[in-house]
């Protein structure tokens, strides 16, 4: 976070406590503008700038190639405020320290979401450090991302262990469902409400397969739905994909299900009036050495419920 | 100067010995002395009273020799904490006893420390290093090999969308990735082994490069990619030893990651060993997080197995149970991995890092080997028996690739563990079918006493196993291993090698059969007697001679030699079995043949201790050293020859035939005859006759009888022909002279005197310069010492009566003149200076010391005043020569060389003429004043010269020294 003005050889910086691991809403977000310079900066004033934005774009899938182009929806502001750090005037020579300390307060009665980086959504707050200068010289300006996590629930959570078997005739997107292998995989998940910071955890046992198995894969899918004027578009993608079998594995033995879930690629799962982000599924594929089809065999299962404790 | 006339001043040896006596001086107590032990009390009682007990110090002071070094340096001396610390790994009880008297308080500490990690990994734990280069070495091969590396599929496609919103930190590392992703997308193929291993070494090259230049995500793919490369089992052979060198790799990354981070705590650090996660700051945890979302998110099993594992020990960082809830989660993680042989090595893996990073945590390590029984029937599953068809790979060869892994893992988990889960886990593997390769592993890993008590049992189970699976040499070789080191009980022993053997026996491949035998040699000769020991070796020849099977048996073979060394010290017992020289005659290469001779030979030296005439022995032994002795030739070093020389001469040193003193003759000569070529040897045995000579003497208490003086001096002849053989003239003039001493001593005087003779008439030959350890050095003052040495023999050596008045001596000098000296050389002059000593001596009435039983010149001669004139004419000869000499040298300007030696002719004038004789008397005065002319004499000798004149001058008969003393002048230097 530093610009190096190379003319006159000003390091503007500033850091913010607390960056990575993260804020959550009602905390203050705290922090120092840095300038060193060999000599006095005469500016205009030094200003931050914090804003909150939601972002939201369409897929070209759900409403057409041109919509998706033009007919992107406005983002929506979440939160915004500006605070001069210091009026116009000099900064003296040397390394100067600026402490500042923004409290995250909304707008009217709107609520600060966790920061989110998903296809067609983004949550994103992010604080510009601003200086102003005379005409001659370039404004020099900083900007950095901030994460907000939203607040623990206070409603303590059930674990809701789900079983799962998948068969041949569980699949879906399967045509020709009498050419496939017969094989029988049971299962379990012991949560399908999940607390964001730890991990999805589950069992998975091959019962019987007749061909011998190539690889088990655990897939990790968000769904957006985005509001606008012609409807909403809903969406699903793939976040990241985990591999927890590979090769012939032992039958009727239980594989682990582990998965972290990624940082800044989930979060809770949030439903407001313009947007959802949630209905996290998690698909199950299991790919065979002699598939009839040629393809993957997968079978969908569990949307899961995210929150944070 | 002819003109000088010698007499010999008149000694009196007795009185002069008595005068010179030094007396001796009681010391008292309180005295300083160099040689008396120092006992440091006082530094000794603070020391105590620091530790604040006094019965340590006591103690300290009583079984501790008070070490002045520790006393100075007040305790914390490195060494003696050192000491302590070693002192105290062993068993703790003597470690009590014994360290609290070195140990200070630090060591007290340290101790405590230790004690508490009991259940840690002790020094007695095999490492994984030590298996490294083993697994390295067994597991090749010659087939193609390929390393197909994609850089960067791991991660999904979503985030590099989203990248409009990611910040730009995360930008640019995704940048990054997608730069890798374009160039390295590569296969190698047809690699041989060699290059396999050059291009993984590559890699490990570049992770430290990418590491050093701060590319933390390329040094992360180069990991994820190496880690893949573990899942592909092509060529699987060379699987281990691919595991070993990938595993490095890791290991590399792991110990990057951590350094890395625990420099991020700086400030305080805290302490390496037992920080917590609370004393690490923010930064260096959410580095440490970062790392574990990334891992995390690695796509492929395998890969983000192995990177986790490796990245264990960061789990110290985050949380006090980290690597506690990690390991069990890892464990139950490979259940996922399909293939056996990789799951097993992975489990290896996990093993090892656990063992390193938390050794407390066995149930996890416990709980692996259970899985890995869980999962033992895919080993015989249909899709490795596809692969292996696929492969040409046999059952047999496939098993034995688990073995470095499951050994591995048993180790890890047999590790300090108590009886009853060993017994457990004896129990369920002994369940499970096709078991032969758990059983391997089990006699291998698991305390040797553990299996020696059950041996019996392990070679029921050894003979219910499956003839197809796992070879059945290899589960015996691995039971003889333990049973080498630890003892079944006694009345199973001979029923143990009897299976043992039936099986063994039975092995028809000769390498096979070799490598299984070898290890059970060493069960035989602990517990059993020669008897059973000849019938093995007798077995071993029977399976290793057709087809001459013991070419490529060798290290096996000379493996067996010194085994059966190690328990058998006496040679009678070991040569008396009937087998162990046949044995011996597999070995046909010449340098193993003389490398075993050399064991055996060694083995003898150390272990006899008393001299020995059992005609075995000595026929075998001269048979192995005959066999070393003809090893040499003329490319042999000259080092060799010496151990050679040394090891033989042992040998002869340790033959005795007590009393039968003609058997040992007979036998120095077989000797002789057979180590020709060592001169050492040939020098140690004229040395072993003359010593023959002299007990002969001995028993005979000096007066030999016909037969023994014929002995002695058939042992005279013998030196006398055997020294001409020998090249190095010193050892031959030595060897004359030592010898012509022992026959004079003997009463041969003929004998003697051609011994003597002899080495005068060798002295021409003496080069000037010989060669000294490789350098080539000038022989004159070793000429000189010879000659002084001759000189003071000659004393006793009576003249022959057929020849002339002191024939030896005139013989001598006259070689002396003869001889070519180097060029400015005063040795000539030198040698006439100490014949003067000789000559004065042989001119009193009563010899310094004389020959029991022979009779000197002075009793031959009795003082005739011819004989003494003689000698005074030789004497003013060799006067009149060394003054010409000094002559030539005030001529050449070599005043220092004049000076020092006019003061020694001088010395001896003092010590040996009699300076009552005017003459005499002007010719020291002289030659003081011509050392002292240059003033280069050496003032503090001129001084103690002057007080031992004037010392001398005040005996009774020695008053006219003072005389000589006036005209002494001490000249200062100016």
């Amino acid at each position: 976070m530093n610009i190096l003005n190379t003319k006159s050889v000003i390091l503007f910086a500033f850091h913010i406590c607390n960056i990575i691991s993260g804020l959550l809403c009602q905390e203050v977000l705290a922090g120092v503008v840095a300038i060193v310079s060999k000599e006095a900066v005469q500016h205009q004033g030094i200003t931050l700038t914090m804003e909150g934005i939601v972002n939201l774009q369409l897929s070209s899938k759900s409403v057409g190639v041109f919509e998706a182009f033009y007919n992107s929806v406005k983002p929506i502001q979440l939160i915004t405020s500006n605070i001069e750090v210091v009026k116009q005037g000099k900064v003296p020579g040397g390394k100067t320290e600026i402490p500042f300390e923004f409290p995250l307060h909304t707008k009217g009665n709107k609520v600060l979401y966790e920061t989110y980086h998903g296809v067609f959504v983004n949550i994103q707050y992010t604080l510009r450090c601003d200086m102003k200068r005379s005409l001659l010289a370039k404004d020099l300006s900083k900007t950095c991302e901030f994460m907000v996590h939203c607040l623990p629930q206070k409603a303590k959570l059930q674990p809701t262990p789900v079983d799962f078997t998948i068969t041949p005739e569980t699949l879906q997107n399967v045509r020709e469902r009498s050419l496939l292998p017969k094989f029988l995989i049971r299962g379990h998940l012991d949560a399908t409400n999940c607390v964001i910071t730890k991990p999805l955890t589950g069992e998975l046992v091959v019962e019987s397969s007749d061909v011998a198995i190539k690889s088990i894969e655990l897939q990790l899918v968000r769904v957006e739905t985005c509001g606008c004027a012609e409807g909403y578009a809903r969406d699903a993608t793939e976040i990241q994909n985990i591999q927890i079998a590979e090769g012939d594995v032992c039958h009727s033995l239980p594989i682990p299900i582990y998965m972290v879930f990624p940082r800044l690629f989930t979060c809770p799962t949030l439903e407001t009036i313009n947007f959802k982000v949630g209905e996290f599924t998690c698909n199950k594929y299991k790919s065979n050495s002699a598939t009839v089809c040629g393809l993957p065999m997968a079978d969908r299962c569990d949307s899961l419920f995210l929150c944070r404790v | 100067m002819a003109a000088v006339q010698w007499h010999s001043r008149a000694r009196r040896y007795e009185s002069e010995l008595q005068s010179c006596g030094l007396e001796v001086a009681p010391v008292e107590f309180s005295d300083y002395h160099p040689l008396k032990s120092i006992t440091v009390t006082d530094s000794k009682s603070r020391r105590g009273a620091r530790k604040g007990s006094t019965s340590s110090s006591s103690s300290s002071s009583s079984s501790v020799a008070p070490d002045p070094l520790s006393s100075m340096l007040d305790g914390t001396d490195p060494l003696s904490m050192f000491a302590a610390a070693s002192a105290s790994e062993s068993p703790p009880t003597l470690s009590q006893s014994s360290s609290t008297g070195v140990s200070d308080s630090l060591g007290d500490l340290g101790r405590g420390k230790r004690r508490e990690k009991e259940d840690e990994v002790g020094v007695d734990f095999e490492p994984w290093s030590s298996k490294r280069g083993e697994i390295l070495a067994r597991f090749t091969t010659t087939e193609k090999l390929s390393i197909n590396l994609f850089m960067g599929s791991e991660k999904g496609k979503a985030p590099s969308l989203a990248s409009s919103a990611v910040s730009e930190k995360v930008r640019t590392r995704l940048e990054e990735l997608d730069d890798l992703e374009e160039g390295s997308q590569r296969e190698l193929l047809n690699l041989s082994q060699q290059d396999y291993v050059n291009r993984i070494e590559e890699l490990n090259q570049s992770l430290k490069e990418a590491w050093a230049s701060d590319q933390k995500v390329k040094a992360l793919k180069i990991v994820i990619q190496c880690s893949k490369l573990l899942s592909d089992t092509a060529v699987i052979q060379f699987y281990p030893s691919k595991f070993v060198l990938i595993t490095d790799i890791l290991d590399t990354f792991g110990r990057l990651v951590y350094e890395r981070i625990w420099s991020m705590c700086s400030d305080p650090h805290p302490s390496p060993d037992s920080f917590t996660a609370d004393e690490v700051n923010d930064t260096a945890k959410e580095t440490c997080l970062n790392w574990f979302f990334k891992i995390a998110s690695i796509r492929e099993l395998i890969p983000r197995l192995y990177v986790e594992v490796a990245l264990l020990k960061c789990n110290r960082f985050l949380t006090k149970c980290g690597i506690q809830e990690t390991v069990p989660r890892l464990t139950a993680m490979i259940r996922g991995i399909g293939d056996p042989l990789v799951a097993v090595y992975a489990r290896a893996y996990l093993c090892r890092i656990g063992m390193e990073v938390a050794p407390h945590l066995k149930d996890s390590l416990n709980k692996n080997f259970f899985d890995l029984l869980g999962t033992f029937r895919q080993i015989h599953g249909d899709s490795v028996q596809n692969q292996l068809v696929l492969q040409r790979v046999e059952i047999p060869v496939y098993l034995t690739l688990y073995s470095p892994a499951i050994h591995w893992i048993l180790q890890c988990v047999s590790y300090r563990a108590p009886e009853a889960l060993l017994t457990e886990m004896m129990e369920r593997c002994k369940k499970l079918g096709n078991n032969a390769l758990l059983l391997n592993s089990v006699m291998w890993a698991f305390r040797a006493e553990f299996i020696a008590t059950r041996a019996t049992d392990f070679i029921g189970m050894i003979k219910d196993c499956d003839e197809a699976g796992f070879p059945q040499h290899l589960l015996f070789g691995s039971l003889g291993r333990s049973l080498a080191c630890a003892d079944p009980p006694e009345a199973e022993r001979l029923p143990i090698l009897n299976e043992a053997w039936k099986v063994i026996t039975k092995v028809r491949s000769p390498q096979d059969y070799i490598n299984c035998a070898e290890i059970w040699v060493e069960f035989t000769c602990r517990h059993f007697t020669k008897r059973e020991v000849n019938t093995v070796l007798s077995d071993i020849i029977k399976h290793m001679t057709p087809d001459r099977a013991f070419e490529d048996a060798y290290p096996q073979l000379q493996s067996v030699i010194r085994k059966i060394l190690t328990y058998f010290h006496d040679f009678s017992v070991l040569f008396s079995m009937e087998r162990f020289l046949p044995f011996m005659d597999m070995f046909q290469k010449d340098s193993v043949r003389v490398g075993v001779c050399l064991s055996i030979m060694d083995v003898f030296i150390k272990h006899q201790q008393e001299p020995t005439r059992d005609p075995v022995i000595l026929n075998a032994l001269l048979h192995v050293c005959k066999t070393m002795h003809d090893s040499v030739n003329a490319l042999t070093l000259e080092d060799e020859k010496r151990s050679l020389a040394l090891l033989i001469n042992g040998f002869i040193r340790m033959v005795s035939f007590g009393r039968d003193f003609e058997q040992q003759l007979s036998f120095c000569v077989e000797a002789r005859a057979t180590f020709c070529n060592l001169e050492p040897v040939l020098v140690q045995l004229i040395h072993t006759v003359n010593q023959l000579a002299m007990e002969t003497r001995r028993v005979m208490r000096g007066s030999h009888s016909r037969k023994t003086a014929a002995f002695v001096r058939a042992c005279a002849a013998y030196s006398f022909i055997t020294i001409p053989s020998l090249t190095s003239i010193f050892s031959r003039l030595n060897l004359y002279l030592l010898s012509g001493q022992v026959a004079l001593a003997n009463q041969c005087l003929s004998q003697a005197d051609a011994f003597l003779k002899a080495a005068v008439s060798v002295l021409p030959e003496v080069p000037r310069s010989i060669s000294i350890e490789g350098k080539l050095r000038s022989s004159e003052g070793f000429l000189l010492d010879f000659i002084n040495n001759f000189l003071s023999a000659l004393l006793v050596v009576p003249d022959h009566p057929e020849a002339g008045v002191l024939f030896l001596v005139r013989g001598l000098l006259n070689m002396v003149q003869d001889y070519t000296w180097e060029d400015n050389s005063d040795a000539k002059v030198h040698v006439y200076i100490s014949a003067l000593p000789l000559l004065a001596a042989m001119s009193q009435e009563s010899y310094l010391y004389s020959i029991p039983k022979v009779d000197s010149n002075e009793t031959l001669y009795g003082g005739d005043p011819k004989f003494l004139a003689e000698i005074n004419k030789l004497c003013e000869t060799l006067i009149g020569q060394v003054l010409d000499h000094l002559k030539t040298l005030g001529r050449d300007e070599s005043i220092h060389r004049q000076g020092s030696l006019a003061f020694s002719l001088f010395g001896c004038l003092l010590a040996h003429g009699d300076l009552r004789n005017n003459k005499l008397n002007q010719l020291a005065v002289n030659l003081w004043n011509l050392s002292h002319k240059q003033g280069y004499c050496n003032t503090r000798t001129s001084v103690r010269t002057l007080e031992f004149i004037k010392h001398q001058a005040q005996q009774p008969d020695m008053v006219h020294l003072s005389d000589v003393l006036h005209r002494l002048t001490l000249q200062s230097r100016t």
